[in-house]
């Protein structure tokens, strides 16, 4: 299931089973988003695994498959959060216009971060991806009329999900989550077969050596660029359902915190790897709920929790694991 | 617009100024982590909230503010060393990122800190009394506090300007910026100055939130949007220059001043809109070295 493991020779002591796991990455990872709200005791944390797992997969497409660290990713979960939830409350689409609305959103926000962001690099990408989503984060809560400013937008009720001839009850827990999941699967169907087609490995090319890309004809900044809205994409889908799982888009969506949130969720699971940022967000989640039944000050465990990351396990749990079985 | 006479312009630029002061100090904390250590210091925010508590605490115990000024960015300037010494000195040399990322979770873990001991309020901060009012500065009356964040800043700034290029440390300090290989091989241990640069860092974002608690009181979170601008200057700056940060920082304050004058919503939104033009014209920033980032 590990992506950037599918373009090295993998030599483990059983590279039948290793290889298969990678070939076949997309169903084994759609076979576990189904199964595990089901052993999930609490519904709202597992819509809420899958919803940030799907954020910190397209996140990891930029920090991990392009190698660009972004602090701007807020922009784009909370923009197309806030596209799905403005179409929806103000000009009353449908639910699954809403949904593409998002889509729509996340990637045309970050197609304009992303044309100002990919001139730079390294440091000074983190640093303006950050001030140019804390740009977006100024003018949604300025923006009332349509944002509902500070008290962030509510009324994206959605009861009922019909599609043609299917109906589903979106009020019950379990069968919200496995609409969320539905989606999901068919993301990671699809950023499976983006990282596995040619422009998946421009991208590769472009995060190992640059001028080695460039020398072989790769348009690096285009890449770069498409990569990066590729990105909004994915995230405006995660932000979109969010904001139908719960039925308000909070300001706080756009805060630079949740940019680092996604960043922590993706170090944790292990960056580059195609499944790594679902076991972060899912590992982080759970670690969060738990923490918070002790005590109101999880986030010192959660900020502790990631200086050891850092220090001790800069591949994360899904990395280090898959090191592990490779030896 | 009716009202907009020059002297009220005026005043304004000189709000931004005292505003931009703070700014300044803030950027050339990280610039020096930058362009010495390349540790871009997620904690600065972090720190300079640390250094409004500090200022709480010691006013709490008996302290007065004259002595807070001295001794807050000196303590917050020794917790930062030890931050150097503990959890980044392990990473130099393993990518850029990985400090980044640290001092990320390093902010965290301070801001929840200082939650647990002194709650989750906003604490008020009263101007020193030597210091309220205002006085007649030629073009109407600027408060006195104001101005006196602006001179700090002004002596720090020589001060430091003088520490760096007039002493025979900071020459040492400027030669392990540029090679830190060579001085190495001079003989000078370049880890101790590396700590020291940390510790002048975060001790000036400590002074800088000090400085800006009597204008805002002190909250946990203080340190948050601060931290945003702060990157926005030292990129407009350019990173690694002290010389940019410290001409970004007074006219990102001049910015935001001006545009709360005619556009109160906007003024967070122009700071940002300031930085893409910037990368559009210039993408190293006002004195950054082309090509440094690249």
């Amino acid at each position: 299931m590990d992506g950037a493991g599918s373009t090295v020779a993998v030599h483990a002591a059983r590279p039948d089973l290793l290889a298969f796991a990678t070939r076949h990455r997309a169903t084994l990872a759609a076979v576990a988003v189904l199964v595990f709200p089901a052993l999930l005791p609490f519904k709202a944390v597992a819509a809420d695994v899958l919803v940030y797992g799907l954020f910190a997969l397209g996140f990891n497409l930029v920090y991990g498959y392009l190698g660009l660290l972004s602090f701007g990713h807020a922009a784009l979960f909370g923009g197309g959060a806030y596209a799905c939830g403005i179409v929806f409350t103000r000009f009353g689409v449908p639910w699954w216009a809403a949904v593409g609305a998002g889509v729509a959103g996340g990637a045309v926000i970050a197609a304009v971060i992303g044309a100002l962001a990919i001139r730079t690099r390294g440091i000074y990408f983190a640093m303006v991806t950050l001030a140019l989503a804390q740009c977006v984060y100024y003018a949604a809560y300025e923006a009332e009329g349509w944002t509902g400013g500070e008290n962030g937008l509510r009324g994206v009720d959605v009861s009922a999900i019909t599609l043609g001839p299917w109906h589903v009850d979106f009020v019950n827990p379990l069968t919200r989550v496995y609409v969320i999941a539905a989606f999901v699967v068919v993301a990671l169907f699809a950023v499976s077969r983006v990282l596995a087609s040619p422009f998946g490995a421009a991208m590769e090319a472009v995060r190992e050596n640059e001028a080695r890309a460039r020398a072989c004809g790769f348009d690096v900044r285009a890449t770069r660029w498409l990569a990066f809205v590729l990105s909004g994409a994915v995230c405006g889908l995660a932000g979109a359902l969010h904001a139908l799982t719960i039925g308000i888009v909070p300001v706080e969506t756009l805060t630079y915190t949740t940019s680092g949130l996604v960043v922590m969720m993706t170090l944790l699971g292990g960056m580059g790897t195609y499944f790594g940022p679902f076991i972060g967000a899912a590992v982080f989640l759970l670690l969060e709920n738990l923490v918070s039944l002790w005590t109101v000050h999880w986030q010192l465990v959660v900020g502790l929790a990631f200086i050891a990351c850092v220090l001790f396990f800069p591949r994360g749990v899904w990395g280090t694991l898959l090191a592990g079985l490779r030896r | 617009m009716a009202g907009l006479t020059p002297d009220l312009l005026a005043m304004q630029v000189f709000a931004g100024l005292a505003l931009g002061a703070v700014y300044v100090l803030m950027a050339l904390g990280m610039s020096l982590l930058f362009g010495m250590l390349t540790v871009v210091n997620f904690a600065h925010g972090a720190f300079y909230m640390l250094g409004a508590y500090g200022a709480v605490a010691l006013l709490g115990y008996g302290g007065n503010f004259w002595v807070c000024l001295f001794f807050i960015p000196l303590a917050v300037g020794l917790v930062g060393m030890a931050v150097e010494r503990v959890l980044i000195r392990p990473l130099y040399g393993r990518g850029i990122d990985y400090p980044l990322l640290l001092t990320f979770g390093l902010a965290y873990v301070i801001v929840e800190l200082v939650r647990i001991g002194f709650g989750t309020e906003d604490l008020p901060f009263d101007t020193p009394a030597a210091l309220t009012g205002a006085v007649n500065i030629g073009i109407g009356y600027f408060p006195l506090y104001r101005l006196f964040v602006i001179a700090v800043t002004g002596v720090v700034l020589v001060g430091l300007w003088l520490f760096l290029e007039r002493t025979s440390y900071g020459l040492i300090i400027r030669a392990g910026a540029r090679d830190p290989q060579i001085v190495r091989i001079l003989g000078i241990d370049v880890g101790r100055v590396w700590l020291v640069v940390f510790g002048i860092g975060t001790g000036l974002a400590a002074l800088a939130g000090l400085l800006a608690a009597p204008l805002q009181g002190a909250s946990p979170d203080m340190g948050d949007s601060i931290l945003a601008i702060a990157f926005v200057v030292t990129v407009v700056g350019g990173m690694g220059s002290l010389l940019g940060a410290v001409l970004a920082g007074l006219l990102v304050g001049v910015v935001v001043s001006l545009t709360s004058l005619v556009a109160p919503e906007a003024a967070q939104v122009a700071v940002f809109v300031l930085m893409a033009v910037v990368l559009l014209v210039r993408p190293q920033g006002f004195f950054g070295r082309a090509g440094l980032m690249s």
